[in-house]
């Protein structure tokens, strides 16, 4: 065939080194792709003043025994409720064995601090707002697709797989919480 | 077809120094004039014409609105009242643009229910089908990022819904929708980058289109009888017959068009989106733009998060795989006595789910009374939405390949001549 015969004239006595190059270089353009690839990516992740805005310190004194405060946090509400003896009872007394997302009463919130309960009033389902109020446990009622949560935050019924997040925070004195 | 020889003769001296240099007027001339199209085609093939004026349509108004419209949290909101209010002709321009992606999606539905009717996607025109399903996802995607523009309530919370489905992956999910969300939540970045990739892909669904039409004229048309065209017997030229056929069907179309226009600009639209985006309020109830409807009953008729994202992702999925699950070696439905009628049943389920989607999921369908306690008892939405679902998937895994292996077809035309020939003469005699 007379274009393999040409292709032997054309690369020279020693193919193998031809082939190198043309695989030297195909991997060098391949890589080269690829590390584009990283900012063109990466640009679309938080952008640094977004990040910084990842932290925010509040003060509880506001919120009264049986009030709820909604605070923006990182763009999404975040629940600081102050609960009543009777909403702490009920959420330290319910059976944890039977609920789907296994956790007591004093693993979501702050020792001594009982009182206050910080959650990210997210649902865990599909991410809409739950209405405090609501629903059978006297906690939150999504209104979208119907979870229903415990006055700690714990989904008792309802799609939403995951309990209300309590998001990492610190008392910084008695009654001042930093969030993030 | 591919093997139609071009009969272009450039007349004047501009037009034959052209053709030997780009022979863009050839390339028109045998694509949309001399073009053989099956002598049978029916007013369902109107579509494919009405769809691609669907699709100018948006781009142009989408242009224009982009004059006026700001992507930021804080102005989303307002722009778009100021151009329903200040601008000139903004409320036209507007409406057009929002009511002719719920067109584009109604005419897409028609064009793709005829392609499942009369076996379209079968051999040789499978690539043709996966051009159209890409189409199809890609119009989803951008009537979604579209719809989140005006910055209104559901715009908000549909954004929330959609975003977080991806949050469903094990993993490596929070990472990706932090990334696809640009933060911790829907907000400015989101925003932003939903307005480039709105005005992005409507020039990428441009680009597939040119190639759907491409594959579309390597093959030749599929017809009513899905018997290949055999002869020039067959044909008539592209123009006139189905120019005009495509003009009285667009003119139909746009007709309807007006009607929503004009006297029903938001009767498809919903309320609560004219209630600025409020991120610590979510409204009582929450439904996508009704195109998207089925697939929402499929995602909140499957219990589990994760599985619910994968069946609704599955379900447009299967449209891609269809070609190779259909055993039939007859095309047309119409030739095909037992699947039509699962077909007929298809389409009532995919309409039916559309319900489905729209309502409470524990609202009752069909009340049995009530128990004990006062509660009443019945057929939720929940339940029929798993029938529904059911029989959505049965259809493509289960009934598409074993009913072509057992059905008896009835005895096909000879030619589309034949059948065209055998129907006049039933109608005369």
């Amino acid at each position: 065939m007379s274009e393999a015969s040409h292709n032997s004239v054309t690369t020279g006595a020693d193919p193998s080194r031809r082939d190198f190059i043309y695989i030297a270089a195909g991997a060098g353009a391949a890589g080269a792709a690829g590390m584009a690839l990283i900012p063109l990516i990466g640009q679309m992740n938080p952008a640094a003043d977004t990040l910084a805005l990842a932290s925010i310190e509040y003060d509880l004194s506001k919120v009264t025994e049986g009030m709820q405060a909604v605070v923006k946090w990182r763009g999404k509400p975040l629940f600081v409720r102050h609960r009543t003896p009777a909403e702490i009872k009920a959420a330290q007394t319910a059976d944890v064995k039977g609920m789907r997302d296994p956790q007591t009463d004093a693993e979501r919130v702050k020792e001594g601090k009982e009182q206050y309960l910080v959650v990210i009033g997210v649902c865990t389902h599909l991410g809409c707002v739950p209405n405090f109020g609501g629903g059978e446990f006297n906690g939150w009622f999504c209104p979208c697709h119907g979870s229903d949560y415990d006055t700690s935050g714990r989904i008792r019924s309802g799609p939403a797989p995951l309990n209300l997040e309590v998001p990492q925070y610190e008392f910084l004195s008695d009654t001042k919480i930093k969030v993030g | 077809m591919s093997d139609h020889q071009s009969t272009y003769q450039p007349k004047t001296g501009i037009e034959k120094w052209l053709d030997s240099r780009l022979p863009i007027v050839r390339l028109a001339y045998d694509s949309f004039i001399d073009y053989p199209t099956p002598k049978n085609l029916n007013y369902w093939w109107t579509f494919g014409a009405i769809l691609s004026l669907c699709l100018g349509i948006q781009i142009i108004t989408g242009v224009v609105l982009a004059m006026h419209y700001i992507a930021s949290t804080d102005h989303a909101f307002n722009s778009i009242e100021r151009i329903m209010r200040d601008v000139n002709h903004g409320w036209l321009i507007r409406y057009i643009h929002s009511n002719g992606a719920s067109m584009f999606f109604f005419a897409v539905y028609i064009h793709m229910f005829r392609g499942l009717y009369y076996g379209s996607y079968k051999a040789p025109r499978e690539v043709l089908w996966l051009l159209g399903c890409v189409i199809y996802f890609l119009m989803i995607a951008t009537a979604f990022m579209g719809y989140v523009l005006p910055w209104g309530q559901m715009s908000y919370y549909g954004a929330v819904v959609i975003t977080n489905l991806i949050g469903a992956i094990p993993v490596v999910g929070p990472s990706i929708l932090i990334w696809l969300q640009g933060g911790f939540s829907v907000d400015q970045p989101t925003l932003n980058r939903f307005f480039s990739l709105h005005y992005l892909l409507p020039f990428v669904i441009a680009g597939v289109t040119v190639l759907h039409i491409w594959a579309l004229h390597v093959t030749g048309q599929n017809n009513p009888t899905g018997v290949e065209i055999k002869s020039k017997e067959d044909t008539v030229p592209f123009t006139p017959f189905a120019t005009i056929k495509d003009a009285m069907g667009i003119i139909l179309f746009l007709i309807m068009f007006a009607v929503f226009v004009f006297f029903a600009p938001e009767v498809l639209g919903h309320a609560d989106n004219y209630v600025p985006a409020n991120p610590l309020q979510t409204p009582a109830h929450i439904v996508p733009e009704w195109y998207m409807l089925p697939f929402y009953a499929i995602l909140r008729a499957i219990p589990d998060k994760l599985l619910g994202v994968i069946a609704m992702f599955a379900a447009i999925a299967v449209i891609f795989a269809l070609p190779w699950l259909d055993t039939s070696k007859v095309r047309s439905m119409r030739y095909r006595p037992v699947m039509r009628w699962f077909y007929v049943l298809f389409a009532i389920t995919c309409v039916a789910l559309g319900w489905c989607g729209g309502q409470l999921p524990t609202d009752l369908v069909i009340s049995f009374g009530a128990d004990k306690a006062g509660t009443p008892i019945g057929l939720t939405v929940t339940t029929l939405s798993q029938f529904l679902t059911a029989y959505y998937f049965a259809f493509f895994l289960i009934i598409m390949p074993w009913i072509g292996l057992k059905e008896e077809p009835l005895p096909l035309p000879a030619s589309i001549s034949e059948a065209v020939l055998a129907a006049h003469s039933k109608k005369k005699g």
